[in-house]
């Protein structure tokens, strides 16, 4: 039993702590770069691509907090299904150059930004008012497609059926909207 | 040693800069895309509170929050045609005809 125990450590001994580090912080950079440039870039396009950058970012993220299955959504829906359809949409509406001239590219940028700052602060505070409930020890995780599905379809199971009626009344709805003369 | 918290922190920034854009720029489309950054922020935070509860739920609202911003994405851009098409423009500020 015990030469047992020695050859499957627990799993927080088997995991290379630094690279975990290294991966983090290299990350976060990119993702807080990639961030500044969706809002701050004067073509939209660029933005969206700099928004794709940011998903795999995040990818990255979820697979360091062990939800593998939600990486694999973020890459599929929202890199493989949502920004295509940005991309689509930006590509498709080629407006005038007046309109776009007389287009203000930024409004109350002081105070959006110092709107923005004040609210991270709040939710610092935030985190570090709750940090002290944090249990000490928690259950591994397992977020594999088995354990996700198996939760989807039980628990979740109304849920999950109601969604997709959602997705029938989005696809209803932006057909007749984007028909309409 | 990387903790929740760590990221938590990092979900909070990504809301901030999402919040920035949403209330600094003009353009419908770029409005859109913050929102997106905004529910992403929200999702790291969901994932992170998975971790450090040891409860799968928080990946499943994921799973939610995914498919109802795909929904949303779906009538904005499909609003943002008609606006383009009707208005012949972009900006959220010259679509005031409910002014009264």
């Amino acid at each position: 039993m015990a030469a047992l125990r020695s050859l499957n450590p627990p799993h927080h001994q088997r995991k290379p702590l630094m690279f975990e580090a290294i991966f983090f912080y290299f990350c976060t950079a990119l993702l807080f770069a990639a961030a500044l440039s969706v809002i701050f870039n004067r073509q939209p396009i660029y933005s969206v691509l700099s928004l794709l950058a940011a998903m795999f970012c995040l990818a990255v993220l979820y697979v360091l907090l062990g939800a593998y299955f939600v990486a694999a959504l973020q890459i599929l829906l929202y890199a493989g299904a949502v920004l295509v359809l940005f991309l689509f949409v930006i590509m498709l509406l080629n407006l005038e150059p007046e309109a776009i001239k007389r287009m203000r590219l930024f409004t109350l940028r002081g105070l959006g930004i110092l709107m923005a700052m004040s609210l991270f602060a709040i939710l610092i505070r935030i985190f570090r008012a709750s940090s002290g409930r944090i249990p000490v020890s928690t259950p591994p995780l397992d977020g594999s497609v088995e354990e996700l599905g198996r939760l989807l379809f039980t628990t979740y199971l109304i849920p999950f059926e109601v969604t997709s009626f959602l997705i029938l009344a989005a696809l209803i709805g932006a057909v007749s909207l984007a028909k309409h003369r | 040693m990387i903790s929740p918290i760590h990221y938590l922190v990092v979900s909070a920034l990504l809301f901030a800069i999402g919040l920035a854009g949403i209330l600094i720029r003009r353009n419908i489309l770029m409005i859109l895309l913050c929102i997106e950054v905004v529910f992403n922020a929200a999702n790291l935070a969901f994932v992170a509170y998975a971790k450090m509860w040891g409860d799968l739920g928080g990946q499943i609202m994921v799973f939610f929050i995914i498919v109802v911003a795909a929904a949303e994405v779906t009538v904005g851009l499909a609003i943002a045609i008609l606006m383009a098409r009707q208005l012949k423009t972009l900006n959220a500020d010259e679509a005031n005809f409910l002014k009264w």
